[in-house]
């Protein structure tokens, strides 16, 4: 962790320092051509790592943060229409062919998917992944050489018995071993990004800090940036140095950890941490759910997509898509029209905002 | 029924409505081959011991394979159980018949998990609805109609909707349907089987919130079963932590999280991330090795004792053959709640 630190200083001296970004994002978008119409998923999705940066990508399921990552990594169907710019060291990615792609993979960008039991081949045993993950890289690697570093990558993550356990078969490890299998892969060619999408997800809360530990150890071992994908604002919290929030395929809030948790200016943010419940504080405090559901992708009305959901919106919110602007804090960006009246408060309570309520009244009201 | 184990975590004669005692079931294990014999048994609950209060919630914790589920279900007769008694309202469960029970599932209803495997995705929702009063012989031609647009409005859900079907329905919604269906029959205790876990935080704290109405404006019991300790403190009065088949602890919500006693419950509680930068930042760990051991095969002794962060680093190997050999039973001991370790230590967690 010691090396994020000293990049945040650097950064806080030069608040532009694109040159020293390892992946730089810039108006991605994506459609999916479905039978129903054009399916936008993401519509304009732009950060820049910089290097042993941890970037959390936080939002709730079908708001694009996935499909931004396959994207990146150009794992998404042929049948997908990306536009925008993928920059890795300078080098653009979109429009590579899959031979091109397959060299940055696993070797300047890998990632970790949520299911570990799906991402390992079952048939062949756990050594043998490794080394392929290895050779495929380093062309003159050795069987016997491949091998040892497997064993070496395994022991790293915090399997016990290394030796013995390159030998095993998927099945033969734990949901938490699998996945620390996956993450031990993901660093082998010590990457400069790890792309963890819903690294935790499918584990249980025990293995889940375990897991989250060893991200801890591959991210400082190789020093490599990592964009953390998530729903569970807990696991941001801990992990990432900087945290993009995403809503019908956009960004609407990125800017540092300490911003986004305690000085949030943009109404979905905050609706997300007054509806989280939380496990230290004892006084039973009242949810603050968000009414309604996220909008389809499919011809998406004008206007802020969250406005149907939020209780800040006025008329200007249905007919202008705000874009991202900086509020107070250093790289604090919100997309919002109305975040000034946030910026104005001491501290921001979701239940100031909200309606804390069990039934979400538009839908009863809809009813005449 | 072992009053020495057991008599302690009762709660006050009169308002209990449903007392579970030494539950246990057990799935038989058969060898392969022609001859199938009976080799081993999963003891997917093993012993298993609470009391559930009116207009109480009882949360009931713990990760995947403890048993949690297989309580709740053993409790409707889904999966009858092995041995051990459920009583309900001064009536014992287990040895009813599926037939002698149907009467009895008016007033004990279950919520599952999932909510688009548990709705039928042929019928309307009206329909989902009606199907449990006409079963139950409650259906009335004149009234039903409009009972079931009230328990729409009830859940938070448009009365207009009755007539579409659940793929038309986003998660949230469905879940609130699911409720609905249960809350058609008037029952007592529902059942609540991990029902936020598949929906999105925005959503789930809706639901959350009407459960939370529901109990106190129509008096209802739960016994909310779930591996999210954040959901499970929010909701519950009374908490009980389930490893490996067994109850660990158990003890008033604030008393459990505040001053956790059994080591389990401590490296639970610690594992959770908070959604707090800099608390998250200050925080020590205590993270726990290895995984859950078979319960087809626990261990001896103890069960936790093969993870446990105590008996590694701290105990002498003295005090370790205890734990090796001697079972803990759930008592009190001086902690003022019942864990289940023989060297239970409160320790502040969050």
């Amino acid at each position: 962790m010691s090396n994020t630190v000293e990049v945040s200083d650097v950064h806080e001296h030069d608040p532009v320092r694109e040159s020293a970004a390892v992946l730089e994002v810039d108006n991605l978008q994506v459609r999916f051509p479905t039978d129903d119409g054009v399916v936008h998923a993401v519509r304009g999705v732009s950060y820049s790592l910089r290097p042993g940066e941890v970037l959390g990508i936080v939002g709730e399921s079908g708001s694009g943060k996935s499909v931004t990552s396959l994207a990146v990594m150009g794992l998404l169907p042929r049948t997908a229409r990306i536009t925008g710019s993928v920059r890795f060291r300078g080098r653009e990615l979109v429009g590579l062919n899959d031979r091109e792609m397959s060299a940055v993979r696993g070797h300047g960008i890998s990632m970790v998917f949520q299911d570990p039991m799906t991402s390992l081949n079952p048939v062949y045993k756990i050594g043998v992944q490794l080394a392929e993950a290895l050779q495929a890289h380093q062309k003159g690697l050795s069987d016997r050489d491949a091998q040892k570093r497997s064993v070496e990558l395994l022991d790293m993550v915090g399997i016990p018995n290394a030796a013995a356990r390159v030998g095993q078969y998927p099945h033969e490890f734990s949901g938490g071993m699998r996945q620390r299998v996956v993450i031990a892969i993901a660093m082998a060619n010590a990457p400069d990004v790890i792309i963890a999408d819903e690294p935790t997800t499918a584990l249980d809360v025990t293995v889940q800090a375990q897991v989250l530990e060893t991200l801890r150890t591959a991210q400082a071992e190789t020093h490599a940036s990592m964009v953390l994908i998530t729903h569970d604002l807990g696991v941001v919290a801990g992990l990432a140095d900087r945290v993009l929030v995403m809503y019908a395929g956009k960004p609407v809030e990125t800017g540092d950890v300490d911003d986004i948790y305690y000085r949030p200016r943009m109404p979905y943010t905050v609706g997300l941490l007054g509806s989280l419940p939380r496990v230290d504080r004892g006084e039973r405090q009242r949810l603050t759910p968000i009414h309604g559901a996220p909008p389809s992708l499919l011809n998406l009305p004008p206007g802020c997509p969250f406005t149907p959901r939020c209780p800040m919106s006025r008329d200007k919110c249905e007919t202008e898509e705000p874009t991202l602007e900086a509020v107070d804090g250093v790289n604090h960006y919100s997309a919002c029209h109305f975040s000034a009246e946030l910026v104005a408060k001491d501290e921001v309570l979701p239940e100031e905002i909200f309606d804390s309520g069990a039934v979400d009244d538009a839908d009863l009201e809809a009813e005449q | 029924m072992s009053a020495t184990s057991v008599g302690a975590h009762r709660a006050p004669p009169g308002e209990v409505i449903l007392s579970v005692t030494d539950l246990t079931k057990y799935f038989p294990i058969m060898s392969n081959g022609i001859v199938r014999r009976h080799v081993g048994d999963i003891k997917a609950v093993d012993g298993v011991s609470f009391d559930l209060r009116r207009n109480e919630t009882l949360g009931l914790v713990g990760e995947s394979g403890c048993g949690k589920s297989t309580t709740g279900r053993a409790i409707l007769h889904l999966q009858p159980a092995s041995t051990g008694s459920i009583f309900f309202d001064g009536r014992e469960l287990t040895t009813l018949t599926q037939r002698q029970m149907r009467p009895l599932r008016r007033d004990i209803q279950i919520v599952f998990q999932d909510p688009y495997a548990s709705l039928n995705p042929r019928i309307p929702v009206n329909s989902t609805i009606a199907e449990a009063m006409h079963i139950h012989g409650l259906w009335d031609a004149k009234e039903g109609p409009a009972r079931i647009r009230e328990l729409l409005r009830l859940v938070g859900l448009n009365p207009e909707h009755g007539n579409r079907y659940p793929h038309e329905f986003s998660g949230g919604q469905r879940q609130r349907i699911g409720i609905a269906r249960a809350l058609a029959l008037e029952p007592k205790v529902m059942v609540l089987d991990e029902p936020v876990s598949a929906l999105d935080v925005s959503i789930q704290a809706g639901v959350i919130n009407l459960l939370e109405d529901l109990k106190n404006r129509l008096g209802l019991s739960y016994l909310f079963i779930a591996h999210d300790l954040s959901v499970v403190r929010h909701i519950s009065d009374r908490v009980a932590v389930m490893y490996l088949g067994k109850i660990v602890e158990i003890a008033d919500t604030d008393e459990l999280f505040d001053r956790p006693a059994h080591p389990y419950t401590q490296s639970l509680l610690s594992a959770i991330p908070l959604p707090d930068p800099a608390r998250e930042r200050a925080r020590e760990r205590i993270i726990i090795t290895g995984d859950v051991p078979s319960p087809a095969n626990p261990p001896s002794g103890c069960r936790f004792r093969t993870r446990c962060p105590k008996f590694a680093n701290e105990l002498s190997d003295e005090q370790r053959e205890q734990c090796i050999n001697l079972e803990p039973a759930l008592t009190p001991r001086d902690i003022g709640h019942p864990t289940a370790c023989h060297y239970a230590d409160v320790l502040e967690i969050l």
